[in-house]
């Protein structure tokens, strides 16, 4: 893309292609030949990282989309189903919900790494904003893929989202029902929102060969921020840049693969696994983190439209940067108190998410308008304040020189860097988790559970245990419809083989038909069947409760989260913990006290639960002691019946459990070793650089 | 520019290279693996494929039933004296796809012709009741079988397959 290149294939046939369509020269030109600063750091291959994550996204996508469904009656079941039936389906799914975080956690290293080196600044403006449109354009994509497994949060994130256009003034409402194709979000808007998803990925990767494009017009920026000069100033881009992206690409693969196999919900939301439902919005709307300092500016003004106006300006204004900053130092590394102001402005960012993430409430308020308007000022004032008053360091004379010049404290600051970007993507990702306050209910005590953990597996006598607790109590009320009498048998389940299965299948009667007279029937059920559940609908399951329908349980340990609160959510990633649902469900289990505690007031028809958020829960004491029996001389007690009915539901909402963290493992030693060999290979070719 | 084989070391250089070069290659294959496997058919739906019972009393002689296993539509004839005749007595030797009537059924049960209505050609469903041959006719491309599902003319290359079954009584088998 820099030009004719006068590369000649030798191969007859490609010398015939070559003449008519010059494309080996284009490649040879862009990505073999062309000339790379030999100064980039480690920042720069993210750039790499990204193409690698986009072309993912897109595979993986393309995968899942020959398997779901976009209605908005099948669209959370087909979701499950993937995962539970399709061959790797869960593996899939997770690569592409935690590649979405991933996605984005790269592209804002990248674009901070393009501030601080000054990357904007002439002559890539237009790389630049080519940059800013593929972020947009991201942003679009990844909400319209939050809303696909129509889950609580995709629905209610629809809803706010849409809602943002009504503050459109005239227009508003009827560029609503138009972006609706209804009255409200609906099935209408799941399908359309389904083609959108899929189209747009196209189209950033259209913008993203603009973007090389004119990254390959300008050239390559460089920690020195002077323009290359001289042959010494840069190596070819193959082997040395290809070699060193390929090494970031397999250290970011470890920390991806961190996510895949081992918290795959960490960057969820526990609502999302209960299906949407029109008539209930859950306690917190949270965003994904990646959106979350802009849903905090948008919460911090208190007018509707000027609160739309704010969000919307605070990604746009990025692309103004290039002269709204027009110092002439590119580097921030030669600009003393550009330097502080960025990392100001990066402290700033993080706590606009943790904001975000807040309930919009007293402190977090005000916090939330004055960081909002520091995020502007830097901007509107500090930077084009700085480009008139500061005295830059002296620039090195090229960037051969800069590479001689290599500073002591380099090290240290590449690791006090890395340091705090790694905390602040813990407390990105983790502020989610922060969000789901439960108020009034206390944190339920930590189990110990045999499937936590990298090499969790199940219990297998306490997922049959389980299973006869939930046959013999819960059923009563509860479905478990995504468990099908088959899955007994899985491997990773609770260990019956499949003539067992099919008998314990053939004791439930399954309604079937219709027959040859168009007439309904019952017959014993078989192990391709679903677990029947107790209600035909949810009217007559609300009806014989009390008005309160008991939950289907198939998700219900993955449905279910408490707050863990800072710092213990960046603990929490490092330790793998991923069991707030299991701990909630087995505290609710033994939480009951017949009498609510002085000043407590349960109404009539409730139940006091320790652990139920609000203590008053429709669900009458469900266990007690020598209700069942088990064969195997297990304790007849609650805690042990609480403890091995949410193992088995643990493995009901999560099946595959124990084939993730086994396969997580041994992609994990792989994918060490390859990173190893990476870098032995890439000091190896850059030996001769030096 | 200097080029990644030098004379110093070329062993080990070159072992590195081709280590690194193989694991890259052992990850591209394992992860090509589930990218494919995905597209074989899901636990659901290898689980509906299980086998199905039909009972045979309602059909009458001379009558069939279409039933689905597999997606695939299973015709079961009850067939007459003649067409049992017919199968039985036409000499093998002018069969494009030679097969004794005996083969096709099950012993004992002559009267019942179990076959995959998926015509061998590129899968049409054959008509029951037509043709010449008192058997099924395809009218996708004119190939017709006879009262044994076997093919007589046409451009079928094979008969009609026999899906694996079992009479479980006289009048009720499994198919599958
Ligand atoms: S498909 Fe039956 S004749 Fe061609």
């Amino acid at each position: 893309m820099s030009g004719p290149s006068d590369f000649q294939p030798s191969n007859p046939a490609l010398k015939w292609i070559e003449r008519r369509l010059p494309i080996f020269g284009l490649i040879h030109s862009s990505f073999v030949a062309y000339p790379t600063p030999r100064n980039l750091n480690y920042w720069w291959t993210f750039g790499a990282i990204l193409s690698m994550m986009l072309a993912l996204q897109i595979l993986t996508g393309v995968i899942l989309a020959m398997h779901y469904t976009p209605h908005a009656d099948l669209a959370f079941k087909s979701v499950e189903l993937i995962v539970r039936d399709v061959n790797y389906g869960w593996l899939l799914r997770n690569m592409h919900a935690c590649g979405a975080s991933m996605f984005f956690f790269a592209v804002y290293i990248h674009m901070f790494r393009g501030l601080y080196y000054g990357s904007y600044k002439e002559p890539r403006e237009v790389l630049w904003i080519l940059g800013v449109i593929i972020y947009l354009l991201m942003m679009a994509t990844g909400f319209m893929g939050y809303v696909l497994p129509w889950g609580q949060m995709s629905f209610w994130g629809a809803t706010v989202i849409t809602n943002l256009f009504s503050a459109v003034p005239y227009f508003g409402e009827s560029i609503v029902t138009l972006l609706w194709g209804g009255y409200s979000v609906g099935n209408p808007t799941l399908n359309r929102f389904f083609s959108l998803h899929y189209l747009l990925p196209f189209v950033i990767a259209g913008v993203v060969v603009l973007h090389v494009w004119a990254l390959h017009v300008a050239g390559q920026n460089n920690p020195a921020g002077v323009e290359p000069k001289t042959e010494k100033d840069t190596v070819p881009f193959t082997p040395y840049a290809t070699i060193k992206d390929a090494f970031g690409v397999s250290c970011f693969l470890i920390f991806f693969a961190w996510f895949i196999f081992y918290m795959p919900n960490y960057l969820g939301d526990a609502d999302n696994y209960i299906p949407a439902n029109p008539g209930v919005t859950p306690a917190h709307i949270v965003p994904e983190w990646y959106y979350l300092p802009f849903y905090a500016i948008l919460r911090s003004i208190p007018n509707k439209l000027a609160g739309v106006v704010a969000m919307f300006s605070a990604i746009i204004i990025l692309c103004f940067l290039p002269w709204l900053d027009s110092a002439r130092t590119r580097s921030s590394k030669y600009r003393p108190l550009a330097k502080q102001f960025f990392w100001i402005f990066v402290v700033v960012c993080i706590l606009l998410g943790y904001l975000g993430s807040q309930p919009p409430e007293g402190i977090y308020v005000i916090a939330g308008r004055i960081l909002t308007v520091c995020y502007f000022a830097y901007f509107l004032i500090v930077l084009p304040l700085l480009a008139r008053i500061e005295t830059p360091r002296p620039l090195p004379n090229s960037i051969a020189d800069d590479v001689l010049a290599k500073s002591k404290g380099r090290a240290a600051t590449a690791a006090s860097v890395m340091l705090a970007l790694v905390v602040a993507g813990g407390l990105f990702a983790g502020s989610t988790q922060n969000a789901k306050a439960e108020e009034g209910g206390s944190a339920p005590p930590a189990q110990s559970w045999s499937f936590s953990g990298p090499f969790g597996k199940y219990d297998r006598g306490s997922l049959q245990r389980g299973l006869k607790v939930y046959k013999e109590v819960c059923s009563a009320c509860h479905g478990l419809s995504y468990v099908a009498f088959r899955n007994l048998a899985d491997a990773g389940g609770p260990g019956y083989s499949e003539a067992q299965a099919a008998a314990f299948a053939s004791e439930y009667k399954i309604k079937d038909g219709p027959n040859d007279q168009g007439e309904m029937f019952e017959r014993p059920g078989r192990p391709a069947d679903y677990f029947p559940s107790p209600f035909p609908n949810e009217q007559a399951a609300r009806a014989a409760n009390g008005g309160a329908a008991p939950p289907d349980l198939s998700l219900i340990t993955k449905a279910r989260s408490y707050k863990r609160g800072f710092p213990q959510f960046v603990i929490d990633f490092f330790s793998q913990y991923q069991e707030q649902g299991p701990d909630y469900v087995d505290a609710i289990l033994q939480g009951f006290e017949d009498k609510a505690p002085a000043g407590v007031t349960i109404p009539e028809g409730s139940y006091y639960n320790k652990y139920f958020p609000g203590h008053a829960i429709k669900m009458p004491k469900p266990l007690s002691d020598g209700q069942v029996t088990f064969d195997d001389g297990s304790p007849a007690t609650v805690k042990q019946y609480a403890h091995d009915v949410t193992t088995f539901l643990m493995w009901a909402a999560e099946p595959h459990m124990e084939a993730r963290k086994r396969i997580g493992m041994q992609v994990f030693v792989f994918l060490i070793i390859f990173a190893f060999l990476m870098y032995f290979t890439k000091r190896k070719v850059w030996a001769d650089a030096h | 520019m200097t080029t990644a084989s030098s004379a110093d070391h070329p062993t080990r250089r070159d072992f590195l290279f081709v280590a690194t070069g193989a694991a890259a290659a052992v990850g591209a294959a394992a992860t090509v693996w589930p990218l494919v496997a995905q597209m074989n058919p899901d636990a659901a739906t290898i689980a509906a494929g299980a086998p199905i019972q039909v009972d045979l009393a309602p059909i009458a002689e001379g009558q069939d039933i279409k039933v689905f296993w597999r997606g695939k539509p299973i015709y079961i004839s009850h067939r007459t004296k003649k067409q049992i005749q017919e199968a039985q007595s036409v000499a093998l030797s002018s069969l494009p796809d030679p097969q004794p009537d005996s083969a096709r059924v099950k012993a004992g049960h002559d009267q019942w012709l179990v076959v995959i209505g998926i015509c061998t050609h590129l899968g049409c469903i054959p008509i029951a009741h037509e043709g010449n041959y008192d058997g099924f006719f395809c009218p996708c491309h004119g190939s017709q079988y006879d009262s044994s599902g076997r093919i007589r003319q046409g451009p079928a290359p094979a008969n009609l397959a026999v899906p694996p079954y079992a009479f479980l009584s006289d009048t009720k088998i499994q198919i599958g």
